[in-house]
């Protein structure tokens, strides 16, 4: 993997502080990567990130983008090139929002009809219909469309290299959210180098391909995937960062994988109860899931409480005494979803699929191995 | 002997401070005019505004009519209550004419600032003291009232200054003030004259200026004191005023 | 009451009509010596005001001086300019109107300058503005709501002023001010107030729809919650 972005020694000294804002900072984040710097307020990620656009000089050290010493870039040409997104979106008022996403096409010296067209195509791209939105002014919009425009305008430049500073930090949970899974999908798609800056430990571990957790003095506790740092801290200062609930978070990080499911003995609905009962009690447990010959699901059954049943002999088949299941979870959602499916069904377990095809379960036995699994071992007690 | 000696020798000739129309004499008018002027403005502009501001009633229209005034311009108010024969036959009929100028240039500025002071008051302080059981006239004679009162000041402030300045005019309707020398330059040519004049006129305002920003400080509750910035920002202050005051 | 209509009725519409042409005259020398005072004033106070901005340590000297010329009565400030400038000259004039009209521009200026949001400015500055096209694209027209107040004030207050300039010889409708009251005679000085107020009124519409038409994101609000 390429290093995109490298800080190799940073510090940041301010004349009328006797402490350095940022202490001997070193990270690289590599080509296509999202790396989120995630600490306290005034811990000096902003000037971190800063420091890549040379919107802030570092006092020594040197910061590398593309192999190259950004100190001998001409800054308005870096700046051309580097995406920016601040908390407030930042967008001119006095601009339509067609023209604030313009803006550096502009500045590029990009011919019309390729700035109207690149607009569009933005607009678009963050889930603004060109139509409806490219005529309004900035105070037209909600803080989520704002933000989007946010996004599209940092993007309109097609820059490699794209800064967020606490991006969605001023919108309700709600826009939130939906914001931060439709930036993760479009970066599965533009594979940008991102930076992002935020204090929210939850952001971070959702948005982050890996997480530096930056403490006062911009200095680096650590930089790892969410899982690793979520389950095995290096320091206290993380640990204590990140949360005594930092487990339920882990389960937010933690994708679900095929060789964490238990596989219960499958029958089809037109097996004898009695043949069922016969391949459950071959597998030690009490129950089979039901499954149509193309591997769909349609319900489970538990044949011993049926071969009880003075009202059947064992020779009807289990179609009969099928029940439903509920919604299960899709292979790419999280331990954290299935846990949730679980809790709100009360069930001992939740299907999982690959989009149609039924995979197998999870259950709290099976959720915790995951988890384990996820850190390589036990997670370290801090 | 140039231009600026010719001042000098003006400013420095006793016989022109001295008698009916020396600058002495000329001052005391100015002043007596002003002050007629602003006490009347200020005995109707803040009843009116306070209440306006207190209640709400109204204010669109009476606001708006006051600013409109502010366009007349005093030069043609003047003249024009000047010539009129009711006014012609007083014995001090310019007086009367300026005086009715100068309350009607100083009332929108004081009723503005009373009723932007008296409805800019904290809703929250207001409805602490309705709480409390004050009654409305106590509201807004113990709460409304000292808190508008520095807005209410500087209203008083601006109006006055404007009113210092524009009595000048009142001795085109003979009214022997500081501007006499102006305008009686201007009528023989006598540039000293109308200069040593002007130089009067220009000192008196920045003077009365400094005096009301003194006394609009003096009004201001200690605890809603603004900082010098913000302060700065917010009035028709002027720095060299406060630069003046460290120095 | 007794009638001594020794200054005649409040308008004498024969006199208006025979003197028509006279009173349009001077109706535009008044604008055009309103026009000029605004303009020059905006030529000194935009770039002043970018410069107080931008040093602080500017500003408490051109305020001061600029308010300073602010609080010298009209009549007083036109005599001050003259020996300078020559009595009774067009430059005299404007002088003293350009001149009154600095404290507001400038005021104006500046605070216009500083209330442009923070985080536009960031954005600038992080997508590559140079300082220029910071200043040109981003801060100036940010600052112009500011700045169109403070011409909207300017200009009504300069026509305003423009009448006593009619004592150094130039005047506008200050001049039918002068006539009448010399003349002992209502109609001129009546037709100079209301004429001026009109157009007072005139100007400070046009203004504010020059505001609106040109400066249509102050206006429109946020539709969407």
């Amino acid at each position: 993997m390429t290093v995109m972005i490298s800080f190799e020694a940073v510090s940041k000294h301010y004349e009328n502080d006797a402490k350095n804002a940022v202490e001997n900072f070193s990270l690289d984040v590599d080509e296509g990567e999202l790396s989120v710097l995630v600490g306290p307020s005034g811990g000096g990620k902003t000037t971190i990130l800063r420091m890549v656009n040379r919107m802030v000089e570092p006092s020594s050290g040197r910061v590398l983008v593309g192999g190259q010493d950004v100190a001998k870039v001409d800054r308005v040409e870096l700046r051309r090139r580097t995406g920016y997104v601040i908390q407030q979106a930042g967008l001119f008022p006095h601009l339509k929002v067609a023209d604030n996403v313009a803006s550096v096409p502009r500045l590029l010296g990009w011919d019309k009809a390729r700035v109207h067209a690149r607009v569009n195509d933005m607009l678009d791209l963050v889930g603004l219909n060109p139509a409806e939105f490219a005529g309004r002014y900035p105070n037209e919009l909600s803080g989520g469309q704002a933000q989007r425009v946010g996004v599209a305008r940092a993007l309109a430049g097609d820059p490699p290299v794209l800064l967020m500073d606490e991006p969605f930090g001023a919108l309700d949970p709600i826009a939130r959210a939906r914001l931060q899974q439709e930036f993760l999908a479009l970066q599965e798609r533009l594979h940008k180098t991102v930076m992002f800056v935020t204090h929210d430990v939850d952001e971070a571990v959702v948005m982050g391909n890996r997480i530096a957790v930056i403490s006062q003095g911009g200095r680096l506790q650590q930089y790892d995937t969410p899982a690793q740092v979520l389950g095995r801290p290096a320091t206290s200062f993380v640990a204590d960062f990140i949360g005594a609930d930092r487990g339920l978070r882990r389960l937010a990080v933690t994708p679900i994988e095929v060789g964490d499911l238990y596989a219960p003995p499958v029958v089809s609905p037109k097996t004898t109860v009695a043949q069922a009962l016969v391949a459950v009690e071959a597998s030690g447990d009490h129950w089979a899931a039901v499954a149509s010959e193309d591997g769909r699901l349609l319900g489970w059954v538990e044949p011993g409480q049926v071969a009880s049943a003075p009202s059947d002999n064992g020779s009807s088949t289990v179609e009969r005494y099928m029940r439903p299941v509920g919604a299960g979870v899709s292979l790419d959602s999280s331990l954290k979803a299935a846990f949730a499916e679980m809790l709100q069904q009360d069930a001992a377990w939740v299907p999982v699929f690959d989009h149609d095809r039924y995979l197998g379960v999870l259950t709290p036995d099976t959720l915790h191995a995951a988890l384990r699994r996820s850190v390589g071992g036990e997670p370290v007690p801090v | 002997m140039n231009f600026f000696s010719q001042v000098a020798q003006f400013l420095t000739t006793s016989s022109n401070w001295t008698g009916t129309n020396g600058f002495l004499a000329q001052l005391g008018r100015q002043i007596e005019l002003s002050a007629v002027a602003v006490v009347a403005a200020v005995l109707a502009g803040v009843g009116l505004g306070a209440f306006l501001g207190h209640t709400g009633r109204g204010s669109f229209v009476v606001l708006n009519s006051a600013n409109a005034a502010r366009a007349i311009p005093s030069f043609a108010l003047v003249t024009l209550i000047a010539i009129q024969p009711g006014i012609v036959r007083l014995q001090q009929g310019g007086f009367v004419a300026a005086a009715i100028t100068m309350f009607a240039l100083a009332v929108p500025p004081i009723l503005t600032n009373a009723y932007v002071g008296v409805r800019d008051v904290d809703p929250a302080v207001r409805s602490a003291a309705v709480a409390m059981g004050m009654t409305p006239r106590q509201v807004l004679r113990q709460v409304e009232i000292p808190l508008a009162l520095p807005v209410v000041m500087a209203g008083v402030r601006t109006a006055s200054v404007e009113v210092v300045a524009t009595a000048t005019l009142a001795a085109y309707v003979g009214v022997a003030d500081l501007g006499f020398n102006i305008f009686a330059g201007l009528d023989t040519r006598n540039n000293a004259e109308t200069f040593s004049g002007a130089l009067m006129v220009a000192v008196l305002a920045l003077l009365v200026d400094l005096l009301l920003a003194g006394a609009a400080r003096a009004v201001t509750p200690e605890g809603t004191r603004r900082t010098t910035r913000a302060a700065r920002q917010r009035g028709t202050g002027l720095m060299w005023r406060q630069a003046a005051a460290r120095s | 009451m007794g009638v001594v209509a020794s200054a005649g009725p409040i308008v004498q519409w024969s006199w208006v009509s025979s003197e028509r042409s006279m009173i349009v005259s001077l109706l535009l020398q008044h604008i055009e010596l309103t026009v000029i005072a605004v303009a020059i004033g905006l030529a000194i106070a935009v770039p002043l005001g970018i410069f107080a901005w931008k040093m602080p340590v500017a500003r408490p000297p051109l305020i001061g001086v600029t308010g300073l010329i602010y609080v010298i009565p009209s009549v007083a400030l036109l005599s001050l300019f003259a020996p300078l400038t020559g009595f009774f000259s067009i430059t005299t004039a404007e002088v003293a109107l350009v001149g009154y009209t600095l404290l507001i521009l400038l005021r104006n200026t500046i605070a216009g300058l500083e209330s442009v949001p923070a985080d536009a400015q960031d954005a600038a500055q992080g997508m590559g503005y140079t300082p220029l096209q910071e200043l040109m694209k981003v801060q100036l027209p940010l600052a112009l709501p500011a700045i169109l107040a403070g011409v909207r004030v300017a200009t009504v207050t300069t026509i305003g002023l423009v009448t006593v300039t009619a004592f150094i010889g130039q005047g506008g409708l200050g001049q039918l001010i002068i006539q009448g009251f010399s003349e002992d005679f209502n109609t001129p000085i009546f037709v100079g107030l209301v004429l001026s107020v009109l157009l007072a009124g005139v100007a400070d519409a046009l203004i504010v729809g020059i505001q609106r038409i040109s400066l249509p994101w102050v206006r429109r609000r946020r539709l969407a919650s």
